[in-house]
């Protein structure tokens, strides 16, 4: 009897059952990405990281809710604000610090930073710069995914300022036109750098923006990583069964500014207090779990040492690596070597 | 005269302007509650109000056509690209739209407007973030392209580019925003197309804008230790090109070399060289020498990102070969 309550044991979130150890794992997960990220952030006020750097704190559910939803098989791409995403879909974290750090052994070995995280085995594909980039890029494996018949989906991620490119229309479309199997995803943190949603959309609620389409949407809590889980899964399936492709707009915040340099003076102290101690992802799930009587107080604290631990030694560790060999500038650039590519005979320096 | 930075006087630049032609407006992300990313619109939503600084969605193809179209009814647009790296997203309405209304209206339709914002490269921001691309835009007939390389410049030159009746490509650099001068107060017009000599010198021309004109001062400095005396040639405006004070300054030194941030690969050197070569061949002693940013996308990692750039080391380096001091 004891036995199969431990089998047993998990919570039913509006009919969907989530096991002991999947709330473990979505919990631990989120909270690495959060110590992930918290060192990040320490790391580039120690200027050993550089240039821009984004943070996804207050986030986590969005990534990990999505992750345990897609299948490894499907193509996740975003924005530059990519590494929770990138962890969630299991790269290895040392590397994604080494990529933060610009040391040889980083994801894209130190070739890209911050903005530039790919793992083309996790079917990863970045890490995009330009805002709205990623859409046409998304559609792209869409239609790959619908021509080779590989039963796949494509989750396309995009902010709410990004979906005001004009590409993202044209993708739409060409979607909606050819069934491709996609998820368009907003992640509506209500900020596009220092712009309110209100003040750059028309139509507030981004779920809608697909209608004209006829591309049905879905908004959804991305505080929550169970609701989250959930619903997502219903788009990924809607996407799969080759229905077409479903924009779901994620509801979450960042706590942090838009990047490192950005005091986030736009928006007040109240607000960020609200998501930030009202709607915690990890703090909502650490209390869900420990009512239903899965975990404690204390478990999650152990937890928390734990995690903090293991971040710190990946950076250690991290920042043990050699910086890139300098061959790796003339490297990547063509498939094969291409005469006139190369440093030029007589060059100076 | 006051001392201020390369970004005040953009903004005073921009403040005057609009105190002064009602037409003119700037448009862009973050450039009015937000007072720019990069700060340059400071205080300007308070000063002129929010129908003449406004705050767009992430759209640059969109609203910069809406500059070309408001351009073409009178009024007198400038509009921000937060970078010129987001301006790629506009090519279609700077280039096939502003470029050649003119001349495709048959004179009918001007297209008085400034498209600005930061340029080349900044610090450890990898390859999407870190280009030069002043040569796409100045191989269009049809564009100005202006490329300010201290406060001073960046003012007198930011003026005329908003009173030209063309349209104008305005390239700051990010790097540059925070750089203090001496800058005239008030009315100060520095006309298109005007070459500056920076530093006289009698041994080797260099030429170099924007943030290599630093790059090639303290290279110049070096030089000068070992008795070599460069002239540096600010060209400022990279279209129309000033190709008489290029000229006039080889036909003084008979060496050039020519520096820029970009490509090497169809770049600004390469035109400037062969404009040297087309009119200052019998005029030169050694070969035109280019120093260029690496033909790669701009790597993050510090050491490789050092290797991309053009460096002062190889400024003094191509000006000691020109003047067979290698
Ligand atoms: C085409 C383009 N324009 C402008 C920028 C500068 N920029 C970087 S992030 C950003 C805001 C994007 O906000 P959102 O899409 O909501 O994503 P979030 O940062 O909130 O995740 C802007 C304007 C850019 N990188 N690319
Ligand atoms: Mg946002």
């Amino acid at each position: 009897m004891a036995a199969k309550q431990k089998q047993d044991a998990g919570i039913t979130h509006d009919g969907v059952f989530f096991a002991q150890e999947t709330l473990q794992e979505m919990h631990d997960q989120m909270l690495f990405i959060r110590r992930f990220e918290e060192k990040a952030g320490q790391m580039y006020g120690l200027k050993k990281i550089g240039g821009f750097c984004h943070l996804c704190n207050g986030q986590e559910a969005v990534c990990v809710g999505l992750n345990h939803a897609a299948m490894a098989s499907d193509y996740i791409m975003t924005s530059y604000r990519d590494h929770g995403h990138i962890l969630a879909r299991g790269a290895d974290a040392t590397a994604v610090m080494a990529e933060l750090l610009g040391r040889a052994g980083g994801v894209v070995k130190g070739k890209g930073g911050s903005m530039h995280m790919f793992d083309a085995d996790k079917n990863f594909a970045g890490g995009n710069g330009i805002v709205g980039e990623q859409v046409p890029i998304g559609l792209g494996f869409g239609f790959s995914n619908w021509y080779k018949d590989d039963g796949g989906v494509t989750i396309c991620i995009m902010g709410d300022g990004g979906i005001n490119q004009g590409a993202v229309y044209e993708s739409f479309n060409m979607a909606a036109l050819w069934k491709l199997p996609i998820v368009f995803m907003v992640e509506n943190n209500q900020y596009a750098m220092g712009t309110s949603l209100d003040r750059a959309s028309a139509e507030t609620q981004l779920f809608k923006r697909g209608i004209s389409f006829k591309i049905p949407g879905m908004k959804i809590d991305g505080m929550d990583v169970l609701e989250f889980k959930k619903k997502v899964a219903e788009a990924i399936e809607h996407a799969r069964s080759g229905q077409g492709p479903i924009l779901v707009e994620a509801m979450t915040y960042r706590y942090r500014g838009h990047s490192m340099s950005d005091p986030a003076t736009y928006r007040t102290r109240e607000e960020v207090d609200e998501w930030r101690t009202g709607r915690d992802p990890i703090a909502r799930l650490e209390s869900q779990m420990i009512d239903a009587g899965l975990a404690s107080e204390e478990s999650f604290k152990q937890k928390d040492r734990e995690i903090k631990k293991e971040v710190a030694a990946i950076a250690k560790a991290a920042e043990a690596q050699p910086e890139p060999d300098a061959s790796e500038l003339w490297s990547d650039i063509y498939s094969d070597p291409i005469a006139g590519a190369y440093p030029y005979p007589g060059k100076v320096g | 005269m006051s001392k201020i930075t390369y970004r005040e006087a953009l903004n005073q630049a921009m403040a005057e302007e609009m105190a002064r032609d009602k037409n003119v407006f700037l448009m862009g992300e973050e450039v009015a509650e937000y007072n720019g990313a990069y700060k340059v619109s400071q205080g300007l939503l308070d000063k002129f109000g929010p129908k003449r600084v406004i705050d767009t969605p992430i759209t640059e193809l969109g609203f910069a056509g809406l500059g070309v179209g408001a351009a073409m009814t009178g009024l007198r647009p400038i509009i921000e690209f937060m970078t010129w790296n987001f301006a790629m997203l506009a090519l279609d309405q700077i280039v096939n739209a502003a470029a050649k209304m003119k001349y495709m209206s048959g004179g009918q339709y001007s297209v008085p407007m400034v498209f600005r914002g930061a340029g080349g490269s900044a610090a450890r921001v990898g390859a999407q973030h870190s280009q030069s691309l002043e040569n796409w835009l100045a191989n269009v007939p049809g564009l100005k392209v202006v490329m300010p390389s201290n406060p001073a410049d960046a003012k007198g030159l930011l003026k005329a580019s908003i009173r030209d009746n063309d349209t104008v490509i305005f390239i700051e650099n990010e790097i540059n925003y925070g750089d203090v001068g001496e800058v005239p107060d008030g009315e100060y017009l520095i006309p298109l197309g005007k070459a500056d000599v920076k530093r006289a010198g009698t041994d080797v021309t260099i030429v170099a804008h924007s943030r290599m004109t630093g790059f090639a001062l303290e290279a110049a400095r070096e030089l000068a230790k070992e008795g070599i005396e460069a002239e540096v040639v600010d060209p400022r405006t990279i279209r129309p090109l000033d190709e008489q004070t290029i000229l006039a300054s080889v036909a003084k030194t008979n060496r050039a070399v020519v520096v820029e941030e970009g490509w090497r690969f169809a770049g600004i050197g390469a035109e400037i060289s062969a404009r040297i070569m087309e009119g200052g061949f019998d005029d030169l002693d050694a070969p035109v020498i280019r120093v260029t940013g690496k033909d790669v996308p701009m790597p993050y990692a510090a050491n490789l990102e050092a290797l991309a750039l053009p460096s002062v080391r190889e400024i003094v380096e191509a000006a000691r070969t020109a003047c067979g001091r290698a």
